[in-house]
Formats: structure tokens, C-alpha cells, sequence
């Protein structure tokens, strides 16, 4: 396994090695997803950026890869997952999500981000090149977890992985849940429902006094008065409170839903929803409000079991036509280790009813809308930087395999822990 | 909510034919597993079973015909380890479980077998749980979605049993989960052996006490039956080959570990599952006449599964090891079909070696392949029907069909919601009453006014 190891670190720094004079992928089939395809087209890629796109490019000097018979795609991004945070699900030394307290919006996803973790490269090969990573999974404690990261899925360090440190501040809504029952309650009782609403009432009077604690502290910063003590939980907040970092408010449910967007309205920050479970009657509120929303898993139960058998699988359809603005995560939640499949976590939606170019957008333009980074992924575009595929399919069937990989214009390797034990023991005497 | 749910259910199935009728499905692309496929072929039904596949067929006189242009159709899909459809899942109290047993805990109003339905899924192994190094019994069910208990189980399926091998047979045994006054051994993977090599040994002399009884018997003496044991039982079943060992593994020490034991106290192990480090032993896994029966591409979840490899299930089936693909959920278990694409990307199988890793295969291993897991003349017409090729991510199931009863169709499913979401509104306001009656009334005993 050492010696696997050594040949995986090698191929990595050769990997790594900048194309200078560029390179071209020629003669392929290019799905600009902004854009009609572009058949027998080319892409000519520089110092990490798409420099053109087209049925003819100038790419003179530039590496030649011949990509006749195949596909080149935006690189996909998984706009929820634990990504670099969590290794080995039920080995607690091995999980960095969901931090002890109650208002931690200055916790950093980005800064525990382990570069070598497994599932990254597991990932990316899949043709996922970019991904949210989450501070607190969507079953974590409730209110502020964090700051929840964009990050490329290559990299040494998680500096050189970092594209958008503060994506998003993610607060795990309080949900208006019956308590467990009383011990010596009798058989039958009914939950005390008016404690729960106290107790849920409680919670969200908590979550904006600290809001408006924020508030004070970013008003009393700007003020004449001299002598104010830097507090970082509040100053971790001002981007929020002036509208620069979205709020991702994890609601599964419609009421918990509906209460977010009001809490946002109220609060007047930017939100972007997430893990919504059902859109209910919701969807023209969700509109007027300018949400989006990130979706996930379609792989997925009914939220009721006596809700129809597909409602998770066409939930994304659901939200499509509502005209709400939607992106496709996997979430770390109940199956774990699962970012690599988020392209069919977008066809199983497609199946049942998303069309299919919306299933495409779902986890590359709108996902790049949402985080903010229209202008620079999600897309095959002059000047956008250089996340790509090469594939022989499309990338949201399973069949299709993924030949390439290149992030910011850096071919990876497509070797990961799990191709060097398939090499080493296929060959076992 | 679980009754309501069972009452929206029974309404789908209301809706369907009651009982088998001859029908002929035509147009179709059939995908039969083991022979090939037909473009544009055609399918009779007749009292169940498969009477007659091909580009044409004969079309009795009052048959209903079913065109099935556009449509794919494969045979019903076989999962080898499931634990829906039952109340119980582990008797979790001892180390070896074998005189309890999943038959006596079916469910048949458990949604989960309308939502395997719903996922092309005809048949499956409901299984005990792991908690014990020597589990209880398991049962082969058809998803008979609407009959009642006794009609589940797949009649002439050799009974089986679940064994456990690795972190959650010893998990009762560790300090740091339980407390120290509860541990139950075994506590390590030594533990796990010696606990399933002593059940055999004691399975071996009770067995002998039967062989001596049953000896003397035949030579006219009169003797005293031993105390019929119901623990040892299943266990003689094992020695006997009349029972099926299904074995919960990951790592290939374990697995090699089970197999030596077995050879020991000379039995089978009919399938290894789960059994993620399974391609590091395919060889011996082979020579074994073990099957495998794994999940597609899970891993990492727990220590035991950080060196799974999507790529198991294709070094496995090159090296001889019959291999099916499983869910062990009800959530995986409704795209069992999308799963068996992945051998394709992960390894290189062929589509008929996918598609037979969730049909024929699992039908091998449950020794019901006779009957079911694939579409020939004279099996069971236990069929999927899919819009478009059951290995595109973008296809889904339009029908399921067991013993040439429809049993799921969505066109059905769909027409039938809006009557669903009133009866549920409907269920919701006489809840509502009665709570409303309770509240104001005379108190009344019984528990369902207890307060």
C-alpha cells in the first residue's frame, strides 16, 4: 500500500505541473449548458481560465487532446456536502461537522477541510469539480453553525482548494418537533404540545436577539464611541447583516419553511433554502421572497409514507415549476458518502418529470447562480475559469464514464484509493 | 400515521386486477437475462406463469393484451437482503438468535413492499438482523403488496439463516458503547468465531443424540426422543444443508475465518453479505461455492468498510464468485436497476452481467432460479416494466407484475392520488373528532380514550 501511495503522491505533483502554453480539447461535442452544444467543437484552456469556445479556435502551440467521440461538460458542483469534514461516518475522531454551541457564525468549514481526504478524489472523478462543504449536516444542533465553503476538489492545501470561504452562513432552523414523552406519562397521553411551541417560540426569539445583538455590535462599530472590543461571532456576522453572505437556512419542511423566509424577511438578509423535503403551498411565497433553494437528496423516502411513492424524486420538478431558482446537493445526512453521486441523484429527478437540461443546470449554472459565482463556473465560457469534463456520455447516466477531469485548467489524476485497490487486488494471485 | 398510510395504500391496490389473468404483452424490448433480447417481442401470461416468449406468440381467445411499445421488460427484480415487510428486525438479547425467526413477524401492510413495487422489485430476502454472531431465520418473500401475512413468503424457497460476522455482532461486547454491567460476549472478532464454532458444537451432539435415537428406532427398540431444542434445530438444518446461511461480513479475515469454520463442521455458506473486502479473497471465496452478495458502491461509512471498492462485485464475478447486488434499505431497494449500472462503470461488466446480478443471480443464490430471475417459458410471470432501458438513470418502472398479477402500475398510481389526498383529508377530520369526542365526553375505560 506504501508503494500505491508513492506512485498516487507522483502522479499527483506530474498532475499538478501547469499546462504554460495552454491546451485545446478538439473535436468533441461541447455542452456550454449557457449555450446551444457545440458539435465537433474545441476548447482552448490557459493559465487555468477558458480563453475560447467554439467550432474553430486559435490554438496555435497550444497541447492538443483529441476529444473525437465524446463530451466535454462544465464540471458539476454538489451544493451540499461534508466534504473534507467527515471520513469515516461512524468514527467520531474522524468527523468535524456539527460544532458544540448554539450561535457559532464564525466557525470556518473551509479551515478543517483535510485535502487529502478520500472522498474527494472519489469525487471528483465522478466529474463533480466543485462543492459546498457544510459546517453542521442538515440532522445537526439547531441555529448558527457556520460559515459553509466553496471549495475546488483538488488541491495541497485547503487554501489552494478555497474558492468562496464564506459561501454561506448556514443556520440549522429550529423545527417545532413534539418532545419525547414523559417517562411516567400514561399510555396514550398526548405530547404537551404547548411546551413544544414554548419551546420552539423560545428558540427563534433567541436566534434574533442574536441577530440583533449583531446588529448593535456592527451600528455601535460604525458610531463615534471609541473603545469597542472586536468580538468575532459579531463581526463574523456583519457580511450577512449587509447582505454580502446569504443566509442557508436548513428547513425540511414546509412549516419550518415558511417561517424561515419569514425570519429572513424580518431579519432582511439573503436566503438561500435548503433540504427542503416538500414545496406545499409555498411556492409563489418562496418567489416573491427571490430564494433559491438547494434541493436533495432525490435519492430519497417520501418525507410521509403516506405521500406518494416518487414525492422525493419529483420534488425538483416540483420547485422547476414553481419557477424558483434550485441547485442539487447530497447532503451528508442519512447516507453517507454520497457526494459522487449527485449526477444521478439530478437524473433520478430528471426521470421523474425535471427536464433534462434543467436536471444539468441543477448541479452546474443554477449551483454557480446561487453561490454566487455565475461569472466564474458552471459553464463553458471565454473567461470563466477552466472546470472541466470529458466524458463519452452524458455525465448524469451511470453508464457514461468520465475520461478527464480538469479543475482551474489542471488535469487531475483519476486515480483514487479505491483504483489502486482495484489494481492491486484484481491482480492477486 | 402508519394506519393511515396502510388504508391510502389498500385504495391503490383496489384499483388492480384481483387475480392472474392471460395476458400477452406485446411490442415490447424483452430483456430476459438468460437469453438474450428481443426487439419487439412479446410475452404470454397464463396462470401465473410464463407460457410462451418470442417475436410472436399465440393470443388465447379473452386474453388481455397490453401494448407495450417504447416500453422495456425485464424480469422482476431480486433483492438478497432487505429487511422490510417484518415487525422485528434483532433479537439483539443473545449471541446466537437461531429459534427466533423473521417468518413469525411479517408485516404485509409495510408501505416499504409498494415502494419495491414501485421499484421494479418482485421478490426479496428479509433477513434478521446483525446484532448476533448467529442471527435468526430468514424468509423469501414476494412483494404480494394487499394479501395478508401467510401469503408473502415464496413457497418452495429453502428456508434460511442470518450469521454476523465483524463490528455489530461485538458491539454489545464493548466497554465504550455499552456499559460495563450489560457487555455481552463477544466483544472481539476472536469472540465472533468461537461463539459460532461452539453453536456447531453443540449442534453436532445434539444431532448425534437424534442419529442414535432415530438408529435405535430402526432397529425396533423403544427409546426416548432427546428434548427437542429449538436454538439447535435450525443449526442441524445447516449441517443438513436444508437451511441457507446468508452471513453478514466486511473484511476478508472474517470471511475467511467463516469459511474455515464451515469446512470444519462441514457446511455451506450460501451467501457472504455485504462482504466489502470480498474481492481481496474472491479466489477462496470461489472455491468455496459461496455466493456474494454485496452493495453496489456504499463505503466508508464505518471502519470495516473503508476499503470498499465499488469495483468488489466485478473482481469478485471475474474470479468465479456468483454475485448479486443488494440494498439492506428501502430507500436503495426502490433503484436496484440504477445500482446495477454501476458494475458497468466500476469494472467493466457487460449490461447482461449487470442486469443479472439483480435477477438470475440473487434467484441462484436463494435456489429459487427455477422459478424466478429471468423471463423463460414456464417460470413465474414476475416481470418489470420500465419507459426506457432499466440501466438508463432516466428510466423508471411503469408496472410490476408477480405471478402474472399486476401489482403496481403508475398510470394507476397517478389517477388514484387525488381519491387518496380526500380519504386522507377524510381520515385526518375523523381523528380530529374522535380526539375532539374524547376530550369532551364521559370518560370511558379503554386505551383508546386514556388520557
Amino acid at each position: 500500500m506504501k508503494r500505491a501511495a508513492l506512485i498516487l503522491l507522483v502522479a499527483s505533483i506530474a498532475a499538478w505541473a501547469a499546462d504554460d502554453a495552454g491546451f485545446v480539447i478538439e473535436h468533441a461535442t461541447i455542452h456550454p449548458v449557457t449555450a446551444p452544444d457545440i458539435p465537433d467543437g474545441s476548447v482552448l484552456v490557459k493559465d487555468g481560465k477558458i480563453v475560447a469556445v467554439g467550432a474553430h479556435v486559435n490554438a496555435r502551440g497550444a497541447r492538443r487532446i483529441d476529444g473525437k467521440g465524446l463530451h466535454v461538460y462544465p464540471g458539476m458542483i454538489n451544493s451540499a456536502t461534508d466534504l473534507g469534514l467527515s471520513e469515516i461516518a461512524a468514527v467520531r475522531e474522524t468527523n468535524d461537522t456539527n460544532e458544540l454551541g448554539e450561535f457559532d457564525p464564525q466557525l470556518q468549514a473551509l479551515v478543517a477541510v483535510n485535502p487529502a481526504s478520500e472522498h474527494i478524489p472519489v469525487t471528483r472523478v465522478n466529474g463533480v469539480t466543485s462543492a459546498i462543504t457544510l459546517p453542521a449536516t442538515e440532522t445537526g444542533p439547531e441555529m448558527i453553525a457556520g460559515q459553509a465553503a466553496l471549495i475546488h476538489l483538488d488541491g495541497w492545501t485547503w487554501e489552494q482548494m478555497d474558492i468562496q470561504p464564506d459561501a454561506a452562513m448556514e443556520i440549522i432552523f429550529p423545527t417545532l418537533r413534539a418532545p419525547r414523552r414523559p417517562f411516567f406519562a400514561a399510555p396514550g397521553a398526548p405530547a404537551p404540545f404547548r411546551e413544544t411551541q414554548r419551546a420552539y417560540d423560545e428558540k427563534i426569539r433567541r436566534l434574533k436577539d442574536f441577530f440583533e445583538q449583531a446588529r448593535r455590535y456592527e451600528t455601535a462599530k460604525k458610531g463615534p464611541e471609541a473603545g469597542l472590543e472586536r468580538h468575532l461571532r459579531y463581526e463574523a456576522m456583519i457580511p450577512v447583516l449587509d447582505g454580502k453572505t446569504p443566509v442557508l437556512i436548513v428547513a425540511q419542511r414546509e412549516r419550518e419553511m415558511k417561517a424561515a423566509l419569514a425570519f429572513a424577511r424580518e431579519e432582511k438578509v439573503k436566503v438561500i433554502l435548503a433540504g427542503c423535503q416538500e414545496l406545499g403551498k409555498l411556492g409563489p411565497e418562496i418567489k416573491t421572497a427571490g430564494a433559491s433553494v438547494i434541493l436533495g437528496p432525490t435519492l430519497a423516502m417520501p418525507l410521509e409514507e403516506d405521500m406518494p411513492y416518487d414525492q422525493a424524486y419529483a420534488l425538483p420538478n416540483e420547485f422547476y415549476k414553481a419557477g424558483i431558482l434550485f441547485a442539487l446537493g447530497t447532503f451528508p445526512g442519512e447516507v453517507e458518502h454520497e457526494a459522487r453521486n449527485l449526477p444521478y441523484q439530478a437524473s433520478m429527478a430528471a426521470a421523474f418529470g425535471l427536464p433534462k437540461d434543467e436536471a444539468l443546470r441543477a448541479v452546474t449554472i443554477n449551483a454557480a447562480k446561487i453561490w454566487g459565482v455565475a461569472d466564474k463556473l458552471g459553464s463553458i465560457e471565454t473567461g470563466k475559469v477552466a472546470d472541466l469534463i470529458l466524458t463519452d456520455g452524458d455525465p448524469l447516466e451511470t453508464r457514461t464514464s468520465v475520461k478527464k477531469v480538469f479543475i482551474a485548467g489542471r488535469e487531475v489524476d483519476m486515480t483514487t484509493r479505491q483504483t489502486e485497490l482495484y489494481e492491486l487486488y484484481r491482480k492477486r494471485p | 400515521m402508519r394506519a393511515l398510510a396502510v388504508a391510502v395504500g389498500l385504495i391503490g391496490f383496489a384499483g388492480l386486477s384481483a387475480r392472474a389473468e392471460t395476458m400477452v404483452i406485446r411490442n415490447a424490448t424483452i430483456l430476459t437475462v438468460t437469453k438474450g433480447t428481443i426487439q419487439k417481442g412479446s410475452i404470454l401470461i397464463r396462470d401465473g406463469k410464463i407460457a410462451e416468449v418470442g417475436e410472436t406468440v399465440d393470443t388465447p381467445a379473452g386474453a388481455t393484451a397490453m401494448d407495450a411499445a417504447g416500453l422495456y421488460v425485464m424480469p422482476g427484480i431480486i433483492d438478497c437482503h432487505s429487511h422490510i415487510a417484518t415487525e422485528a428486525v434483532n433479537e439483539g438479547s443473545v449471541s446466537v438468535s437461531s429459534m427466533v425467526g423473521i417468518p413469525d413477524t411479517l408485516n404485509p401492510e409495510d408501505i416499504h413492499i409498494y415502494d419495491a413495487l414501485a421499484g421494479g422489485v418482485t421478490t426479496a430476502n428479509i433477513l434478521h438482523g446483525s446484532a448476533n454472531a448467529i442471527g435468526g431465520k430468514t424468509v423469501v418473500i414476494k412483494m404480494r403488496w394487499g394479501k395478508t401475512a401467510p401469503e408473502l413468503p415464496f413457497a418452495g424457497a429453502p428456508p434460511g439463516i442470518k450469521f454476523a460476522l465483524g463490528e455489530n455482532p461485538k458491539r454489545q461486547g464493548n466497554p465504550s458503547v455499552f456499559r460495563s454491567t450489560n457487555l455481552r460476549y463477544p466483544a472481539t472478532r476472536m469472540g465472533v468465531a468461537d461463539t459460532i464454532r461452539e453453536a456447531f458444537n453443540e449442534a453436532k451432539i445434539y444431532q448425534a443424540k437424534w442419529n442414535d435415537y432415530r438408529a435405535a428406532v430402526a432397529r425396533g427398540e423403544k427409546a426416548i426422543p432427546p428434548r427437542q431444542d429449538l436454538k439447535l434445530d435450525p443449526l442441524v438444518e445447516v449441517l443438513e444443508g436444508k437451511r441457507l446461511v446468508h452471513a453478514h461480513c466486511y473484511r476478508a479475515d472474517e470471511i475467511l475465518m467463516l469459511l474455515k469454520i464451515a469446512d470444519d463442521y462441514g457446511f455451506k455458506i450460501r451467501t457472504l453479505q455485504h462482504v466489502l473486502e470480498g474481492y481481496k479473497v474472491a479466489g477462496e471465496i470461489a472455491a468455496h461455492g459461496t455466493g456474494a452478495s454485496t452493495f453496489s458502491d456504499w463505503y466508508g461509512y464505518k471502519e470495516e468498510a473503508n476499503d470498499a471498492i465499488p469495483y468488489n462485485a466485478a473482481i469478485m464475478a471475474r474470479k468465479g464468485v456468483l454475485v448479486s447486488l443488494n440494498s439492506d434499505s428501502e430507500q436503495l431497494m426502490r433503484h436496484l436497476n440504477d445500482e446495477a449500472a454501476k458494475v458497468m462503470k466500476y469494472g467493466g461488466m457487460s449490461e447482461t452481467e449487470a442486469l443479472s446480478m439483480i435477477t438470475i443471480n440473487p434467484a441462484k443464490q436463494l435456489e429459487i432460479d427455477s422459478r424466478v430471475g429471468s423471463i423463460e417459458v414456464g417460470k413465474d410471470a414476475d416481470l418489470a416494466i420500465f419507459d426506457g432501458h432499466p440501466l438508463s438513470n432516466y428510466s423508471k418502472v411503469v408496472k410490476t407484475i408477480i405471478d402474472g398479477q399486476v401489482y403496481f402500475d403508475r398510470a394507476n398510481d397517478l389517477a388514484q392520488r387525488p381519491a387518496r389526498e380526500k380519504e386522507k383529508e377524510r381520515l385526518f377530520e375523523l381523528d380530529k373528532q374522535r380526539m375532539k369526542a374524547a376530550q369532551s365526553g364521559p370518560r370511558r375505560t379503554g386505551p383508546e380514550v386514556r388520557e
